[in-house]
């Protein structure tokens, strides 16, 4: 009878957790949702309800103007095209950008890690750092090198500029997971005759899947984000989304219209999403692999 | 075939002496076994060999040529890593033919050698198969494939069966064997276990601190043991040893117990001074206590082993294990006389450890 009467409550106080744990859930999920919610909800306004409405309120009558609007004809300066030019610029910065640096990285990880003396700790040491270099502390040298290479304000620049940043990030992560990867492997490409590239691309990159993936995603969020880099070196003709977007919202001319400003906003952050949801699985497995591997 | 010389090898990592001047000319179509414990520099001799490894002096000569500059796939050897290192992105098919295909051979002839490996070992039911999806011991098979499959005449192992389990282990042992009684490739293996190196080799080199200790047929290591290391790592249960001293009769003294040394055959007459003697468990003879010629003893305890039995006796102030059929063991009494079949002793100095 004690038995059943404490057994009952142990199964109380687990309920209780339970509830507790959901409701906290929950709120959080809301809590962090509701920026998303607001965008979204006030996109989806005509301009008259939300100067009349509030702006937590839900849309009366949905409508998606304002995302055409932002997507063809919202001023970006002196030019009215919406951000519909500068989504093909950032897919034309992005995919170059990423596949080199990913590429290069993991060339770059797999040498260091198969490179076996103090010499390549140090190079290891020197990346590192180099990941700690605010971009804004690397600006004008930045400049100055590639306005004589005559790249300055040019799409091979723009490309060029976010490799280099990108390399120490995408070295690091891939030589920690080929750190992981036994020695032995490699030697025995050797003795079958395989040369170091050989060996890297026939049977290290196919094992590499997983960490490709994350560093790309990683690398394309970071690169699609990007607004200074873009500003600063991508020139005129190739500013990407980001850097319209802005335009749109600080834009001085006629009145400032939100529901165009979170329309444009939500347009330029679909692609990333896309990314993850079509890699995500992939994405949670480089990343379990590599906290496995340390 | 071929010969492998490896001349005054030497080499160090961080100040630590790794290999210290290595010797040893393996003769063609032989299996060679390097043994010794973990550290003793046996891994990294191999890594030499293979070229996979570079040393700080010294040469590796096979078959009269000179390839200690050379990269690995241009020494005509083929490898057996510990941990197999198949590439797992590709099937064992590709993993078979990867070599070949770099080699630039012709679809045929590589089609051809890797139905001959995959018959050989038996592994034709694997070949559409990724590493992934195999067993430890198909794995094992997999990798020796891959070192058959360009029949290089030389083949290295790397501990290559310490990953199995002990009764895949026993059965792949006996294959390998076969294995090499077939297709007569000179083999170098190395090992930690001394079962695989007293089964196998046709020559077993003794490794211990970077040093080649001993160099000869598994057998003769066995009874004439040339240093006091090889004598205590060969064999199970350990070979006893007692510290003592021989005199100017020649005889070895413990205390105040003189044994006849006269029944030994010394490798030089030997001077007086610090001697160890050494006396496998199977030499031992147990006899009454009061037995002339015969060293006190007392019992303290036995291992039945199945077939037969140990005993192990405080004698002259340590243990010994002595090997007993299992119906002395059960009627053993406890005060008893020892007696030491003295022709199949091994004596070392105390200073240099080396056999007298």
């Amino acid at each position: 009878m004690s038995r059943t009467l404490a057994g009952g409550k142990a199964a109380f106080g687990k309920r209780a957790g339970r509830f507790g744990l959901y409701a906290f859930l929950i709120v959080s999920a809301i809590f962090f949702l509701l920026p998303l919610l607001l965008i979204i909800g006030n996109s989806l306004k005509s301009m008259e309800e939300i100067r009349q409405g509030n702006l937590l309120a839900l849309p009366l009558a949905p409508t998606f103007d304002a995302w055409v609007t932002a997507w063809k004809s919202a001023c970006t300066g002196l030019e009215c095209g919406g951000v519909r030019p500068g989504l093909w610029n950032s897919i034309k910065i992005a995919v170059p950008s990423v596949a080199i640096s990913t590429l290069a990285g993991a060339l770059n990880g797999y040498a260091l890690a198969q490179w076996k003396s103090p010499r390549a700790n140090l190079i290891m040491l020197l990346v590192t750092i180099g990941l700690f270099i605010p971009y804004q502390a690397m600006l004008y040298p930045t400049v100055k090198i590639l306005s004589s290479m005559g790249l300055f304000r040019t799409y091979a620049g723009i490309v060029f500029v976010h490799v280099i940043y990108g390399l120490p990030y995408t070295t690091l992560l891939f030589r920690n997971f080929y750190i992981g990867v036994p020695d032995e492997i490699s030697c025995a490409a050797r003795m079958e005759g395989a040369s170091f590239l050989r060996t890297f691309w026939s049977v290290i990159l196919p094992i590499s899947t997983n960490i490709l993936v994350v560093v790309a995603i990683l690398q394309f969020t970071g690169i699609w984000n990007d607004y200074l880099l873009g500003l600063i070196f991508a020139g005129n003709d190739n500013l990407p989304m980001t850097v319209q977007l802005t335009n749109i919202v600080n834009n001085a001319r006629g009145s400032a219209s939100p529901n165009v400003n979170m329309a444009a906003a939500l347009i330029t952050a679909i692609p990333p999403l896309i990314v993850y949801f079509l890699s995500g699985r992939y994405f949670v497995r480089g990343i379990a692999a590599g906290a496995v591997k340390g | 075939m071929s010969s492998i010389s490896i001349r005054k090898i030497r080499k160090s990592f961080a100040g630590l002496t790794v290999l210290d001047s290595v010797d040893m000319e393996i003769e063609s179509g032989e299996f060679v076994v390097i043994l010794g414990p973990s550290g003793c520099g046996k891994s990294t001799l191999l890594g030499v060999v293979a070229g996979l490894e570079e040393s700080e002096s010294g040469q590796i000569v096979i078959d009269g040529v000179d390839v200690s500059g050379r990269e690995p796939s241009q020494r005509g050897l083929a490898m057996v890593f510990q941990s197999y290192a198949l590439f797992p992105a590709m099937t064992v098919r590709r993993n078979l033919s990867f070599g070949m295909q770099i080699a630039g051979a012709s679809k045929a002839e590589i089609e051809a050698k890797v139905a001959w490996v995959a018959k050989l070992l038996q592994i034709e039911a694997l070949l559409e198969r990724k590493p992934g999806q195999l067993s430890g011991g198909q794995r094992q098979r997999v990798a020796i494939g891959r070192a058959l499959v360009r029949s290089s005449s030389i083949c290295l192992f790397d501990e290559p069966l310490s990953n199995l389990d002990a009764k895949l282990r026993a059965e792949t042992r006996v294959e390998l064997k076969q294995l090499h009684e077939t297709l007569r490739s000179t083999m170098i293996y190395v090992t930690h276990d001394q079962i695989e190196a007293m089964t196998m080799a046709d020559r077993v080199a003794v490794m211990h601190k970077g040093r080649v200790e001993q160099f000869a047929p598994p057998q003769f290591i066995y009874e004439k043991p040339a240093s006091l290391f090889v004598a205590g790592f060969v064999g199970s249960p350990a070979m006893n040893f007692v510290d003592g001293r021989l005199d100017e009769a020649g005889r070895f003294q413990v205390g105040d117990i003189a044994i006849d040394t006269s029944a030994y055959a010394f490798e030089a007459p030997p001077a007086p001074g610090e001697a160890v003697l050494g006396i496998r468990c199977e030499d031992v003879e147990v006899v009454g206590c009061e037995t002339p010629e015969s060293i006190p003893g007392t019992l303290a305890f036995v291992e039945l082993l199945g077939a037969d039995a140990l005993g192990w006796f405080d004698c002259l102030g340590r243990r010994f294990s002595v090997r007993l059929t299992v119906e002395a063991a059960r009627s053993m009494e406890r005060k008893v006389g020892l007696r030491f079949d003295m022709a199949k002793a091994s004596f070392f100095s105390a200073t240099t450890e080396r056999r007298l």
